[in-house]
């Protein structure tokens, strides 16, 4: 593969080279947290992270283990830096996105250090293109401080069924309501639109529900526009687990499959718009 | 109200009526079952109802002797019954249930892997929309499989805003209406021509034209498509509204489209009523010379009834009597919600385009039988004015 003729000593300069065969499994799974021009990608030894904020409410977190990646050196514990994620999404599918199977572009990303570009080698067919993006100064993500220890509510249902759910949903209403809870309705997700309201009641028992863990009877709002771009990573998802915390935090977490089958996982938090205490 | 119904028909008939008007009007009747109507609210031209039986729901109970109606946005309604495809595959039970005192009317699906989903949608009180129209005393009248006339539509494009059906003894021809006669020589012309025997009933007494709307009437197609239930359609002079009509044992569907009146400046192929009828030429469409068939359309129209008896109107029994329009003078009634306008097509002097709009009767307390069929009242309420005398 022409890409992996460069030199050894081009390789020395870069702190981080991630090389795949098929660029699909990187530019799927981050058009699932594109609903911003920028993100923040941090790098360890464990894999790829890429991190998208909103308004200081909403964060996306895509993470791409090591193992995805056919090759995945990092020579810092962390290695962190900016870019418009809109140009890298174009640069990945520069060639147009074949769907002939056994043709995919070969990916090989490169990155120097501080002040560099990110450097992306991108092969199809024979034909070598190079794309260099400018890096910025990464921020600093949002602490949600989202503890495990601290999660009241927490179910896992099949994406199949929320999937449905989401695309009926009343966009005119400004929020999205979910109620969780120990007894009847046990999750409920709710609309109040123009036209009226609107129930979603997924029972515990459903055999769409995989999991079904809620101690308290909690009711939260979110805005609606914050959640709409989650539909995005629920399309991708197989499954999809629903948690909140004791100050009404929301946390999705969706378990995405990608071409050759590998789990990455894309995960959303969100501020409650309001609370409502049942 | 309490509605337990099984099958995806009540949201095609919403899907339906949502091409006639932007309001959808409800009304549970003890007897007669749930009434579901339309119209076009700007210019009352159009008129869709909807009456299901109470053995079309699994169990269907009205409280005694309430006289209930209201109206809310179609396109809430809609929005409960989304996507039809999913419908019929997870929809396992659809609830409707009434609450007078909170003005709600929810809606409770119960789908697949026990998901329920629930809508409540508010409603506003609205009195009786009814169009009073007497189809069986029409002059013509066909009945066909739905995919006959949805074979013929699809030759027209999906902008054309009004076609032009004409007919005679054995023939019926749809063709697209094109306003201005300068315009006709530079519009693309379609014509299609279906015989009799391509209906499964074909009666004519007057040989004319009718041109209405054809978007209503795609929404009608629709749903007969999908249901398969065979289509009747009823008309008369132009002016007087074309009725379309579905019907099966558990509910019946009716489409009134206002037709454009006579207009006696286009003295062309399109009037009736000519003076000095030509000479009927053969009838004859085996000979393939286009020449001859276009010379046939120009001159085919001649009045008169022909030989064929008075047509069969499918729904015998109809337990209302017919009201001739002339005898109606003077007493006519609107629906309180709109103002009179000034539509009133008078045979004498239209101007170039001219619908009738419909009138609505505002059906007073207590009639028997409030279904689509006219109903006898104390006032008495007009289908259409083009004999009329008396203005308002």
């Amino acid at each position: 593969m022409p890409l992996s003729t460069q030199s050894q000593a081009e390789d020395e300069q870069y702190v981080l080279v991630a090389s795949l065969d098929n660029a699909r499994n990187l530019s799927n799974i981050l058009r699932a947290i594109a609903f911003k021009d920028h993100a923040i990608f941090s790098a360890t030894p464990n894999g790829l992270k890429v991190t998208v904020e909103d308004c200081k409410c909403l964060q996306a977190n895509a993470f791409i283990q090591a193992e995805i990646f056919q090759e995945f050196t990092i020579k810092e514990d962390l290695v962190g830096f900016q870019v418009n994620l809109t140009v890298l999404l174009d640069c990945l599918n520069i060639f147009g996105g074949s769907t002939v199977p056994g043709v995919s572009t070969a990916l090989r990303m490169c990155y120097r250090g501080y002040g560099y570009p990110l450097t992306l080698f991108l092969e199809e067919g024979g034909v070598v293109t190079v794309c260099k993006i400018n890096t910025q100064e990464p921020e600093e993500p949002i602490d949600f401080d989202f503890c495990s220890a601290n999660v009241t509510n927490k179910v896992i249902l099949l994406s199949e069924s929320l999937k449905e759910a989401f695309s009926e949903l009343d966009m005119t209403s400004e929020v999205l309501q979910i109620t969780m809870s120990p007894s009847q309705p046990y999750f409920r997700l709710s609309t109040f639109g123009n036209s009226g309201n609107a129930h979603y009641d997924y029972p515990k028992d459903s055999e769409m529900m995989e999991l079904f863990r809620c101690t308290q009877t909690q009711t939260n709002r979110y805005k609606m526009s914050l959640l709409k771009p989650s539909t995005k990573a629920l399309a991708l998802s197989c499954k999809v687990s629903v948690r909140t915390d004791s100050r009404g935090f929301l946390s999705l977490q969706y378990l995405v499959r990608n071409d050759d089958g590998q789990i990455c996982f894309v995960e959303y938090y969100c501020c409650p718009d309001e609370e409502v205490e049942d | 109200m309490e509605a337990p119904v099984v099958g995806t028909v009540l949201a095609k008939a919403i899907h339906s009526l949502s091409r006639i008007g932007d309001e959808l009007y409800v009304e549970p009747q003890e007897e007669d079952g749930l009434a579901l109507r339309s119209v076009n609210s700007s210019s009352r031209s159009a008129y869709a109802c909807f009456l299901f039986a109470p053995l079309f729901f699994s169990r269907y109970t009205v409280p005694r002797g309430q006289d209930f109606r209201c109206k809310m946005a179609i396109k809430s309604v809609q929005a409960v019954f989304r996507s039809l495809a999913s419908l019929e595959k997870t929809v396992e039970k659809c609830h409707i249930e009434l609450d007078e005192q909170k003005n709600r009317l929810t809606f409770t699906l119960h789908c697949k892997h026990g998901l329920l989903k629930t809508h409540n949608l508010s409603f506003q009180d609205s009195e009786s929309l009814q169009a009073v129209f007497d189809k069986d005393s029409y002059a013509n009248v066909f009945r066909s499989q739905p995919r006959l006339l949805v074979d013929t539509v699809v030759h027209f494009p999906l902008s054309l805003e009004e076609v032009t059906v004409s007919v005679s003894d054995e023939r019926m021809w749809f063709r697209n209406h094109v306003e201005d006669e300068a315009e006709r020589s530079k519009a693309m012309l379609t014509e299609l021509c279906l015989a009799s025997d391509e209906f499964d009933h074909f009666a004519v007494q007057i040989h004319n034209s009718v041109t209405f709307c054809l978007k209503e009437l795609r929404g009608l197609l629709v749903f007969a498509e999908s249901t398969g239930l065979p289509i009747s359609m009823y008309f008369d002079e132009p002016g007087s509204p074309v009725v379309l009509s579905v019907t099966d044992s558990v509910l019946e569907g009716n489409f009134v489209l206002a037709t454009l009146s006579d207009d006696p400046k286009r003295s062309k192929n399109y009037t009736e009523r000519a003076h000095t009828p030509p000479p009927l030429p053969p009838d004859d469409f085996m000979n393939d010379d286009i020449d001859s068939y276009l010379i046939a359309m120009d001159t085919s129209i001649a009045p008169g009834p022909s030989a064929t008896g008075p047509p069969t109107p499918p729904f015998a029994g109809s337990a209302s009597s017919k009201q001739p329009a002339a005898a109606n003078q003077g007493t006519r009634l609107h629906s309180e919600e709109e103002e009179e306008e000034d539509e009133t097509g008078d045979s004498d002097r239209p101007p170039n385009k001219k619908f009738c709009s419909l009138f609505f009767g505002s059906v007073l307390p207590p009639s028997s039988q409030m279904s689509t069929q006219p109903v006898t009242t104390q006032e008495e309420v007009l289908a259409s004015d083009s004999e009329d005398d008396t203005e308002v």
